[in-house]
Parts: C-alpha cells; structure tokens; sequence
C-alpha cells in the first residue's frame, strides 16, 4: 500500500528495517495502555531508529567520522485537553508505561498555565501499514571506508586541477525507522533514506590574504548510496567543471552595486523559496505559536485567500508525497496521510502547512500531514512539507530563454548564505556562482553578490519561470525550528525564474572595505 | 521518576575496555536527562521530559611495523562508533574497531591522554549521573500564571522557552584515565509582544539550576522596554553607533569565537589569515585592551576541565580526549593571543595545543558601567536588543548578515526617546571589536542566536560606531 502516492513503495524493501529485533509491539503497547487508562483523549507512540553517517575528508585526509545510531521512544498525550510528553531510551514495557506517567505528569503541570485546551483535527485509523521511500542501497550497509575512498577519488581529481589548494569532500547519511502507534489504531512502520554529498574547492591568494571558494550544485536527496555513485546526479561532469568555473571567479571582477534582473537557476532558488515561502506558509508561525524563537510570519490568518504574495506566474505546492523528497513519507508523526496541497496559486496565498492541532484550532477539518519530530525524544511539532515552485504550463522557456530576456542582469548558481527576519519579510541571499547577463547573453562571471528584497516584493517581480525542463529538486537536511530546537529534512523543487529590478549588493565592500 | 533499567555508565565503560582488542581505546557516556516547557499567545504549548543515554567508543589501532607499539607515537588508525540508547556495547567496540581496521593513519594522531598526578582528584568517576526533574521549573510555572493573565489584561501576548537538562559524562581510557563532568544547563526566554504586532521585545537569560531565575524580573524588563516603544520613528539604513547590550554582543562573539581555527588560518582561508601565509596572532584587533577567553572555572559559567570528544574535527582531535583544559585567551590585550589547535597540529605548527573550551568570556579590564551607563553616554546611536539570523556572507572579512529583532530604540542625549524599525545588518565582529568605543562590565548574557549550543558566555555592553546597517527590515 502507498497511500502517498507516487513517494515510496511498500514492496521494495519490505523487510528492510532497522527496528527489526526491538520490541515494538510491547512497547507501545504498554506505553498507550497505560495512557488509556489515565485517561488521556489521545496517545501517541514513536520507536525510532535513526543511523547517521558523517564522513569528512580535508585535502584528501580523513578529519572526522561519525557513525552514530539512536534508539529510543517518545510519547505525547493529550488529557483533559493539556498535553504531555516524555521520552526515554529505554525500550522496554516498564519504561514505556512510566512515560505515560511522566507525560500525564507534565500535562497535570502545565494544566495551570494552558488558557486553550488542546485539540486535535480528526484522523481516520489507518490501520496497520508499512511504508519505505525509494533506494537501492542502504548507505548504512556501505562501510565507511568505501566512503571514503569516493570522497578520496573525488578529492584528488580536484587537488590535480591548477589553481586549486584545497579541497573539503562530505557526505552525511541517515537512515530513519520509525514506528508510530496511536490510541486511535494508526499503526504505521517506515523507513526514510536520504544523502547529502558535497565536494568545495578552494582557491588562496595567500600574497593578498584573500580566497575564493566554490561548492558543487548536487542537493540533497531522499536516495540511498546510488546517488554518490552517479544515480541521479552526474558527479564526473559536476567535478569536471568545478576548476575552471572556480578560476574564472577568482578572476572575476567585483559586482557592481545596484538593481538588477536577476535570473536564479533552481540551484539558488529552492533556499529563497523555503525561506520566504515554505516557512511563512506554516500556520503555527502565522498564529504567534514561534514568536519566541524561529518567528512569526507576515503571511497573517486573516489573509488566506487574499494575500498578492507575488506574480500571476508564482504557483507554489507543499507535499509529502514527491519521490525522493527529503519531506516525503506516507504518514505524518500524527498519523496523517501525506498529501498534497496548494500554498500559492496564481500569486494568491491560498493554504497553510498545518498539523492536527493548528487544523483543529482555525476550523480544517483534517491536518494536512505536516507534523514531524526530528528524533523519538522530541515532541512533533508543525515542520515544513516539500514546497514547491511550480514549472510554466506546457514546455515553457529553458533558462537560457529566459537570460535572452535580460537586457541588464545577473545568472545566479547555487546556494550559499541566506538569513531573513523573524516575520519573512527581509531577506539577503548569496551563492556560489554569478553570471553577468548583456543584452540577453551570458557575459562571464562576476563575485561578491548578495541579493536583498521583501518577499512580497520579490515575488511580485516574478516574470516568468522556467518549464518542466528546468525544474529541479533541491533542499536541505538541516531546517532548524522549535525549542528544543528541530532540524527537518525538506525538498524544494523550482524551474528557473527571472525576476526583475532585485536589489544587489557588493559583499565586500558592505564591510566598508 | 522509575528507576533506570540501564548499566550503570561506569561499567559500561569498563566492560567496553576490556573489550578493546586494538592497542587504545576510550569510551564516552553521556548521560542526559532534560525537562522543558514552551508557551506562547499567554498559554503552555508544548513541554517535555527526556532521558538519554549515548556512548561513544574510539578505537585507536597501530599501523604497519608499529603494530602492538604505544598509539600516536606509531602511524595509528581510529574508529569511532556511537549509540544512543539500550545496546549492548561489546557490539560497538567490535564496530569501532572493524571501522579501524579499514581506516588510514589519521592526520591528528597523538598519544592518548595518560593519568595525571592529580588522578585521585577523580574519583568523583565513580558517582551516579545527576538528574533533572520537572520541579525544577516549578518556580517558572507558577509564576507564568500571573506573568500571562496580567499580559492579557495589558493587551499583550507572552511567549516563551524555559529548559534545563543535566549532563553527566564520563569519559575512560586505555590508559587509565578516568573522568567525570556534571554539566547543568538552563536556559529562560520571554517575549512579549502587543496583541496588534507592533511592538516585541525579548529577554533571556543562561541557568544553571533556575534558583536564580526570577519571572517576575523578567516581565519588569519585558515591561520597562515595552514602555519604550510608546513612540516609535522610523530611520533609514546607514552606519549607526550602537549600543550593545551583553545578550546582543554574545550574538557576535560566539560567532567570531567559531572562526579561531589555527589550520584554517595558517591555510589563508580565515579572518586571522595574514599575507603571506602566516596568521594574525600578535596582531591588534581593538585599540580597546578586550580580554577574550575560555576558563573551566569562571564563575558561573563553570564547564569540563578536560576534553571530551566523539568526533575528529579542524582542530579537535578523538586522540585528544581527556586533556586538561585551561584558562585560554583567544585575545589579550586587545591583540590576538592564540588560535584552535589540536595535540597534533600544534606539534606541527611549533604551538601550544589549544583545545575549545566550554565557556567564552569577553571582558574589558577595569570595565564597571552598565548597559543604562553606557546609554546615558551616548549622544545619538541606536540601543539594540538582541540580533537573529546571523549567518557568514564572506569568510574573508568574516562579514555576518543578521537582523535586529525584538526591540531597536533611539538614544538622544544619553534617554531612550523611541522605538526604532528593524535593520538588516551587514557587519563582521572583527570590525565591531576594532570600532568598539566602550564597553561595560561583562556579565553573564545570553546569544538569542547561538544561546542552545553555547548558553554560557559572560560579555560586556558595547557601544560601537558606524555599525552597518544595511537595509530596513519591515518585521515587527
């Protein structure tokens, strides 16, 4: 069964299960009973198994390894409409049961304090059902040496190349398990992989103390170790050309200051997406629920429906449901079936990322599956879906149709520093890479870019974007959110986009150098 | 709280030595028990209690015709392999070994830390893990009941985050080391926000226990500067002298305090990089005599005497576990002293090793003002609350954009005469310490930016002039 569509396959890797030999079934079990009979409305249990793998190689030498496993279980419950929640790495029927103690306990505590009884959107049960995300590898089952010797290989082809002195080469691993129980009868058990390999060179003028420094374009994916090995990314054509595109930015002149058309290429885009979109599209933010920390968002409840957030040509998806998305999985940490949804239509904002109790509070009638808890000792929370740019109708200009539409401009490649205010409103991007556009035609690279707008005003000098053929998943594995803080996986996917008349800046000279 | 099914850490560490078939090891547990509770528009949200344990294993093997001799002094390969939670950890040692087996001669290897003469010291090695409860925020939690119906009643809206968790590691060798450290960490954030949108401001504050956390005090300063936004100006971006409160400073010292990497430097690729290929210790960074520096011991902030890490890095070193960490000063004098180095780098670069240490404490000799003095002597500048969002723009410069978040106000004549917009800001701490004009006493403060991993620095209020302000933020 793949409830989510076209995001994963039940059959694939059937068996291939890093919860095989726990006791599930005792556990949560143990952990719902108790919790039914205090009393709790609702009960939740997640048994979680997630094997990381971090290997960084600098000049070719190994610097760090990690190779870490984490076992443990979370439950939250709701009773007399204040919620708990506790955690343990003790997975056993007697620790579970004392963690629906210590969650009542919480909740009884914090009852004094809560002014607006909990509430969680209805969910139909699903029954028992498994779930993987797509691979065919486990990069667990890849020793660490054989990583290595890739990142080696990737390495030495680099320092070879003239003009480079140094190379960094990572890649970050992570399988998750994990089984998820409630009182309602959703028992789900899945299985997510994904992979984050990066390669940067380094170019030193060490007479003028300065440097340069250019990364590889290839996101971060929801694949297994194939993708390091070439199935879904060409890593020998990306490699190939990292040394002269890196000579030709340290030879580059310094941008000049200004308003320009900017052409971003998905590379770029998907991080301006996530950031001026994908979070302040999330309801908790809108309705005050992050005010203390990641922030609130100018995209206020009060104007679902109604918000210009930008061009006629600005239609933005949230999913979990894309295949090999870094936020695709069939059931959300509530029990919610992943779904598919529009955020932004023909400019216009038109729906929120929610969970039960965000649903339940501001009258959906279900949760659009957006809860997720980035480890079983954390309580889910609202975390961003796959948000998505949606590609021009029918084929739709490639991207060097749309520099040939740009008198004055810049081509923007890849991502680099990105920071934006606490409501979503200002924000500054760089990258790794920067193409004068002339009278429609690229005119050879230019450095120390940093574009700044106001999201509504950015997007609203959306132009055009890129068809089909220029659509890109990109993403990250490291979106931070919530106290204790949370870091979520998430894909974005986006055609290339022109906007126009994009304030840009000179990065060096912005330290008064 | 149930008693704990698990083994107790110190023999989980013995039993994994006396596993170790490589000719070094050392263990790590970390035992971590947290509670926490989160709350925003004038009710609790979410909460929490957990209990963690993770164990690290490194296994050190001598290579080639060095095999059987003393590790480090031989070419030496390392594995390392950790897990969290019920596992049985001969299994690891079998990982972290056959992760030996395949590796290489690692480029930080160094011999492993033996005993001291101090090691009767450690014989606190042998007690039980410290816990945390949830009582420990039962002061917060009552006083949070008036601190929002008195929110309410003013049209305001609080939220906020208070935690504490303990840290209870235990660390053992080969060699016979054995260590322990009890790291208690607490943290308290309140913003307060009118229920319209158009005015916030944030106080927080580092813990070790929360004896010490007063919420009542919190709302006094949440009020105090809520009161200052009754009139509100709007200013234009441009370079602007500054007044830093310690929390605000934090922000950009913790972040200068991430670029002291002695390899990066020495490679041209950092801030402290000279022309030329050297680096820029000895070098004046302020004409103000700033004292920048890590102690185990500083009061309040106390923190690990010894290193403790699972993982290799630039300049921190798995070889390196267990040894003694001092006082360290990063700046001295206002000139930089020293830079990140492990064993064996240093050995390399002709240096004395200079572990991280847990704390960071900037301070300006002599320095007694407060935060309100150093507005009082402020002609026109801007008091700033705290900053967010920072992240590095140019490695080369150090350039760090960021935001003002949660309260910018307008000082004329030495009075906060209004509220201010927001600011993006475009700037580098080591522009700021050069253009520093003053500084107040340090004290202990808290990054709202990187306060979750770094909750224990002390710093003082700054003024500094022409900080670059790079575009108005429109966010409330």
């Amino acid at each position: 069964m793949d409830p989510a569509g076209a995001g994963g396959s039940e059959a694939q890797h059937e068996g291939d299960s890093g919860l095989a030999g726990l006791p599930l079934e005792a556990v949560r079990s143990a952990a719902l009973e108790r919790a039914a009979a205090l009393g709790c409305s609702h009960a939740e249990v997640r048994v979680e198994r997630i094997r990381s793998q971090f290997v960084v190689l600098r000049d070719g030498a190994v610097e760090t390894t990690v190779d870490d496993t984490a076992v443990g279980v979370g439950l939250r419950v709701v009773r007399r409409g204040s919620v708990g929640f506790a955690a343990t790495v003790e997975l056993h029927p007697d620790a579970a049961a004392a963690l629906a103690e210590e969650a009542v306990g919480l909740a009884d505590a914090t009852a004094g304090t809560l002014r607006v009884p909990v509430e969680l959107a209805p969910e139909p049960a699903h029954g028992e059902v498994q779930w993987s995300s797509p691979y065919a590898l486990d990069p667990g089952s890849v020793p660490l040496a054989d990583k290595v010797a890739l990142l080696e290989d990737w390495s030495r082809r680099l320092l070879r190349a003239p003009g480079i002195d140094h190379v960094g080469a990572r890649v970050l691993a992570v399988v998750e398990d994990k089984h998820f129980a409630d009182l309602a009868g959703t028992v789900t058990t899945q299985r997510r992989v994904r992979i984050f390999p990066v390669v940067e060179a380094v170019a030193v003028d060490a007479d003028a103390g300065t440097f340069e420094a250019m990364r590889t374009l290839a996101p971060p994916a929801g694949r297994g170790w194939e993708y390091a090995t070439g199935d879904g990314w060409d890593w020998d054509a990306e490699l190939a050309v990292l040394p002269d595109l890196l000579a030709e930015k340290v030879r580059a002149p310094s941008v000049e200051a200004g308003a320009y058309d900017l052409v971003i290429d998905p590379s770029n885009l998907w991080l301006t997406i996530h950031e001026s979109v994908g979070h302040a599209t999330e309801l908790d933010r809108a309705l005050g629920y992050e005010a203390a920390y990641a922030g609130t968002s100018f995209a206020t409840f009060d104007q679902l429906g109604t918000l210009r957030y930008g061009s006629e040509a600005m239609h933005v998806v949230g999913d979990r449901t894309t295949p090999h998305g870094l936020a695709t999985v069939a059931y959300d940490d509530e029990g919610v079936a992943g779904q598919s949804f529009d955020i932004v239509r023909d400019g216009v904002l038109v729906g929120y990322q929610l969970d039960r109790r965000m649903a339940a509070d501001n009258g959906f009638p279900r949760s659009n599956g957006c809860a997720f808890a980035d480890s079983p000792l954390h309580v889910p929370i609202q975390r961003m879906a796959n948000v998505s740019l949606q590609p021009a109708p029918g084929p739709g200009p490639s991207t060097e149709e749309l520099v040939a539409g740009v008198d004055r401009g810049i081509y923007v490649v890849g991502d680099k520093s990105w920071s934006i205010d606490m409501q979503r409103h200002n924000f500054q991007f760089t990258g790794q890479r920067f193409f004068r556009i002339e009278r429609g035609r690229l005119a050879g690279q230019v450095k120390d870019v940093a574009y700044q707008a106001e999201t509504t005003q950015f997007w609203g000098s959306l132009a055009a974007v890129g068809g089909r053929s220029t659509f890109v998943l990109g993403g990250a594995f490291n979106c931070g959110k919530g106290q204790p803080g949370q870091v979520a996986p998430v894909s974005h996917g986006c055609p290339s986009g022109l906007f126009r008349h994009v304030r840009v800046l000179n990065a060096r000279q912005e330290t008064g150098r | 709280m149930t008693a704990r099914r698990l083994e107790a850490p110190q023999e989980v560490i013995e039993r994994a030595l006396a596993a170790s078939r490589t000719e070094g090891c050392a263990v790590i547990v970390e035992e971590l028990s947290q509670v926490e509770v989160r709350f925003a528009n004038n009710t609790t949200t979410t909460n929490g209690m957990r209990r963690d344990r993770r164990i690290v294993v490194m296994s050190f093997r001598a290579l080639g015709g060095g095999a059987g001799g003393p590790v480090g002094a031989v070419p030496t390969a390392v594995g390392v392999a950790s897990f969290s939670g019920e596992g049985d950890v001969e299994d690891l040692v079998r990982a972290a070994e056959a992760e030996a087996g395949r590796a290489g001669p690692a480029g930080d290897a160094a011999a492993l830390v033996a005993p001291g003469p101090d090691e009767a010291a450690a014989g606190a090695f042998d007690e039980a893990p410290v816990p945390t409860e949830p009582a420990v925020l039962a002061g917060v939690l009552s006083g949070l009941g008036d601190v929002f119906g008195r929110a309410s009643a003013a049209g305001n809206l609080m939220a906020g985050f208070a935690t504490h968790g303990v840290e209870t590691t235990y660390l053992g060798t080969s060699t016979g080391l054995r260590r322990r450290h009890v790291q208690p960490v607490g943290t308290m954030e309140l913003v307060a926000r009118s229920s319209d949108g158009s005015r916030s401001v944030w106080a927080g504050a580092g813990t070790t226990w929360f004896a010490d956390v007063d919420v009542d005090a919190f709302a006094q300063r949440l009020a105090r500067r809520l009161a200052w936004a009754e009139r509100r100006v709007e200013l234009p971006a441009g370079r602007y002298e500054v007044v830093l409160p310690p929390d605000a400073t934090a922000d950009l010292v913790v972040a200068l305090s991430e670029a002291l990497s002695g390899r990066d430097a020495e490679e041209g690729r950092s801030v402290f990089s000279a022309p030329g290929g050297a680096t820029r210790v000895g070098e004046a960074l302020s004409s103000l005599p700033f004292d920048l520096r890590g102690d185990p011991a500083a009061s309040g902030l106390e923190c690990a005497p010894f290193l403790v890490t699972g993982a290799s890095g630039t300049d921190v070193s798995v070889f390196d576990n267990g040894l003694p960490v001092g006082p360290t000063h990063w700046i001295e004098e206002g000139r930089l002293r020293r830079l990140q180095y492990h064993r064996a780098a240093a050995a390399r670069s002709g240096v004395e090793p200079a572990p991280p240490v847990g704390n960071l404490v900037l301070e300006l000799p002599g320095a007694r003002r407060s935060l309100d003095d150093l507005v009082a002597r402020t002609e026109r500048g801007l008091l700033l609350t705290c900053l967010w969002y920072i992240r590095e723009v140019d490695p080369v410069t150090l350039l760090l954009t960021g935001l003002t978040r949660d309260g910018v106000y307008l000082v004329e004549h030495g009075e906060v005469v209004a509220a201010v917009n927001n600011f993006r800001f475009n700037e580098s701490p080591v522009g700021v310490l050069a253009r520093a004009i003053e500084a107040g006493a340090s004290e202990r403060a808290l990054s709202r930016e990187w306060g979750e991993w770094q909750s224990r620095t002390s710093m003082p209020a700054l003024r500094v002039a022409e900080f670059n302000m790079s575009s108005v933020s429109p966010a409330t």
